[in-house]
């Protein structure tokens, strides 16, 4: 079972979007994909149009009362399944902190997920912005962290301090593969940043995806582009990226 | 359909009602996609096997990708694994390895696997939609066409099954999936499938599973006239005999020849037996004639025993190497060939073809006879004759059996095989008659008795053989000092398990003919009970 998880330090860059159509892509090529909206605004479960709700909540499934399994919901594609996200994962910090469960705390999650492995091929985490206990725990159980960023001069400061981050930590560490999210080809900003980084930096992703209001289609169509527009750019972006991501998986 | 759904039937064209039906809850919505077509070829052996061990194999075709499906009756899923998409052309004595193939191997070998229905399947989909516009239960729909596939004629015809309904749960919304097939159960013109699709197929296709078994199970009853009994009786392995003659000349597998000896044998013992219950010289005129057919089919049988066993006869070799064997096998299937096409000949031949329509008519006209009503000239029944032929049979077993001693040729323990083969036919041909627990229980200690004897006697002629054969592969230098070596280290093998047979025969003959075993026969025959009817 191979773990990606889409995460960035900011919000708004893009990491539900690729979630989302990553896990549609990988379903579509037969791996069986589960999806996990860490996210307490529930947008991945929101675009595949399932209610953003957990019984007993993330507390159930932290302390294991609940198991993952039966929290599980199908979406509309085969092979694609989600877990959806609660309201109560607001607190998932202070749920994965508590005392009482037997994993390190910074571990439980990839604890939780284990025993998923019989039955998923690739699961993706949908994970909030922060760093915090949940990202580190997300960090410890992800095999690739994919990271989306805008072309800024920020954005570019921001994958420095994750790299370091991911650096520090101890134990297992994802590879971390970031990826340019909303670019704008006409922006001479977007144009720089993005020819830097590539030649600077391997550890982006050659695929950029960029801005379209055909990405932003996605909340009112509820569905992945890949799903409702497979022959746009916007999906063909997606294919792209999904591509160089099974390859470094596969290294 | 996915095994273990509730299915439903629609009886007739209520598509629309159906989504009627289910509008109260559900959006309902046509899947896009191209609905699946699958190709599914039910498989059993010509004894039907599998369907008697309550399983059920199919071959399943989708595009380019085969499988292999094992299921329960119930459609539970046992095991499934990849094939070829395309069947091969000739019915398959094995399948390729895999978990389907582990689990049903000893049940059906050494028979092929023959297709006992066709169908293609088409699947599409309904998608049953919530409030929200979410997928939270599938309707799938089957429309299947069947064909027969004859087992050995080839012939074929073609039936359209009643649409098949299924709703698949999607996981996570189990409670809609449930509504669904309520509402579903409730509309009208459908209901709940009382069948499995393979079970639809067969009784679409007028085909009754089990319809072939190599028992005698002929239909008397105790009141019936003992010629009609007989008569039916010999009927009864006639069909056998010809049930099985297109799978022998077919070749399909070394079972069809099997069964159809079996049959010609039991005839030669019902004549002998019983014929004289027969009007006239009937019995007399057929008795030469099925002793050629039973002579005809030797070569080719012995043979075949021969290779079904090679491989664990190799294998007990100590001193030479089974590959030592390989030119004594490859002898012995163009042996084979050449024997089975002198069979073949025989069996397509019209002194064969006249034997069998002759010997139909003719016992159809005793089975159809007008009996004397009055009681003084009706014939004794099938009952009285079961108990008198049954118990002459047990008694001379028992008297040729006593007079055998350490010092008997071993001729006389063969003799005491046949006995023992007629005293099993006349058990098996009565069987309807008998009470089946007493019955078994006969059963059991004749073969206790016979397995010792055929284990003497087989050792024997399969040790001459290997003396002939092995004259024969030298006149024909067929193959190297090694596999004459091999062979007679076979031989060898075979005169220890003789010699074994022959010390374990006394310790076998006595608990057979013990007083628990004569209590069993008497109960079995009602003796002693003022049951025994006039012999």
């Amino acid at each position: 079972m191979k773990v990606y998880a889409t995460y960035n330090i900011k919000g708004g860059v893009g990491k539900t979007t690729a979630a989302v159509n990553l896990a549609h892509l990988s379903a579509a090529d037969g791996d069986r994909t589960l999806l996990w909206d860490l996210d307490p605004q529930g947008a991945a479960s929101f675009l595949f149009r399932i209610k953003p709700r957990v019984k007993g909540g993330g507390q159930a499934l932290i302390r294991g009362t609940k198991a993952l399994d039966d929290a599980i919901k199908g979406t509309d594609f085969d092979s694609l399944d989600l877990l959806p996200a609660d309201f109560t994962y607001r607190n998932m910090d202070l749920l994965l902190g508590k005392k009482g469960t037997r994993a390190d705390p910074t571990h439980r999650i990839a604890h939780l997920l284990r025993p998923l492995a019989a039955e998923y091929d690739t699961v993706f985490l949908d994970c909030p912005p922060s760093i915090s206990l949940v990202s580190e725990n997300v960090l410890h159980a992800t095999d690739i962290l994919v990271v989306p960023l805008i072309p800024t001069i920020l954005s570019v400061r921001t994958l420095d301090q994750l790299t370091d981050f991911v650096a520090g930590i101890n134990g297992h560490r994802p590879q971390v593969r970031a990826f340019f999210s909303m670019v704008d080809r006409r922006k001479r900003l977007h144009r720089e940043i993005t020819a830097d980084l590539w030649a600077a930096r391997p550890d982006v992703a050659q695929t950029a995806i960029p801005a379209l209001s055909l990405i932003e289609r996605m909340s009112t169509e509820r569905a992945p582009v890949t799903a409702f527009a497979p022959r746009s750019q916007a999906a063909v972006a997606f294919r792209s990226l999904w591509s160089e991501l099974r390859s470094l998986a596969a290294r | 359909m996915t095994p273990g759904l509730q299915e439903y039937v629609l009886d007739g064209e209520e598509g629309t009602a159906l989504s009627g039906a289910l509008a109260p809850a559900f959006s309902v919505v046509e899947d896009r996609g191209t609905p699946a077509v699958r190709r599914l070829t039910w498989l059993d052996t010509f004894d039907w096997r599998l369907y008697r061990a309550g399983l059920v194999l199919a071959h399943e075709q989708a595009g380019r990708a085969g499988r292999l499906l094992l299921t329960a009756a119930d459609g539970t899923p046992l095991a499934e694994q990849p094939a070829p998409a395309a069947q091969p052309r000739r019915p398959s004595l094995n399948l390729p390895a895999g978990p389907v193939w582990d689990r049903i191997a000893a049940l059906v070998s050494p028979r092929a696997l023959l297709p006992i229905a066709r169908a293609v399947s088409t699947v599409s989909v309904t998608r049953l939609l919530n409030a929200d516009g979410k997928m939270v239960a599938r309707l799938l729909t089957d429309t299947a066409r069947v064909t027969d596939t004859a087992r050995v004629t080839g012939d074929t015809c073609e039936v359209d099954l009643p649409v098949r309904l299924a709703v698949a749960e999607v996981r996570g919304y189990p409670g809609q999936a449930r509504r669904a097939a309520r509402l579903i159960a409730e509309a009208p013109g459908v209901s709940a499938a009382t069948q499995s699709a393979f079970a639809a197929a067969l009784q679409a296709l007028h085909r009754r599973p089990g319809d072939y078994s190599g028992a005698v199970d002929a239909e008397i009853t105790a009141e019936m006239p003992a010629p009609v009994a007989v008569a039916t009786l010999l009927l009864r392995l006639l069909d056998t005999l010809e049930q099985n003659t297109d799978g022998v000349l077919r070749d399909i597998d070394t079972e069809f020849l099997h069964d159809l000896r079996v049959s010609v044998r039991r005839t030669r013992s019902a004549i002998k037996l019983l014929g004289d219950v027969l009007p006239g010289d009937l019995a007399d005129q057929y008795a030469a004639e099925f002793k050629w057919l039973g002579d005809l089919t030797t070569p080719t049988r012995d043979l075949d025993v021969y290779l079904l066993g090679f491989d664990s006869m190799a294998a007990s070799l100590l001193a030479a190497k089974p590959a030592d064997l390989e030119p004594f096998r490859a002898f012995l299937v163009r042996r084979r060939a050449r024997e089975f096409r002198r069979l073949a000949v025989a069996i397509r031949s019209p002194r064969f073809r006249t034997v069998t329509e002759h010997w139909r008519k003719a016992l159809v006209e005793v089975r159809d006879a007008r009996r004397p009503r009055s009681p003084r000239n009706r014939p004794p029944t099938a009952a009285d004759l079961a108990i008198g032929r049954t118990e002459r049979a047990y008694r001379r077993i028992i008297t040729q059996g006593r007079a055998i001693d350490q010092d008997s040729a071993p001729e006389s323990l063969h003799d005491l095989r046949k006995r023992g083969k007629e005293l099993r036919y006349m058990l098996e041909f009565f069987a309807p008659l008998h009470d089946p627990v007493a019955y078994r229980k006969v059963i059991s200690d004749l073969k206790q008795l016979q397995d010792v004897l055929g284990e003497f006697q087989d050792s024997e002629v399969q040790r001459e053989e290997i003396h002939a054969l092995a004259d024969a592969i030298l006149a024909e230098r067929a193959a190297p000092a090694a596999t004459l070596l091999a062979m007679g280290e076979l031989a060898a093998h075979l005169a220890v398990s003789q010699a074994e047979a022959r010390a374990d025969f006394s310790r076998r003959f006595s608990s057979f003919a013990g007083p628990a075993s004569l209590q069993r026969f008497n109960t079995l025959l009602g003796v002693g009970r003022g049951e025994r009817g006039d012999r």
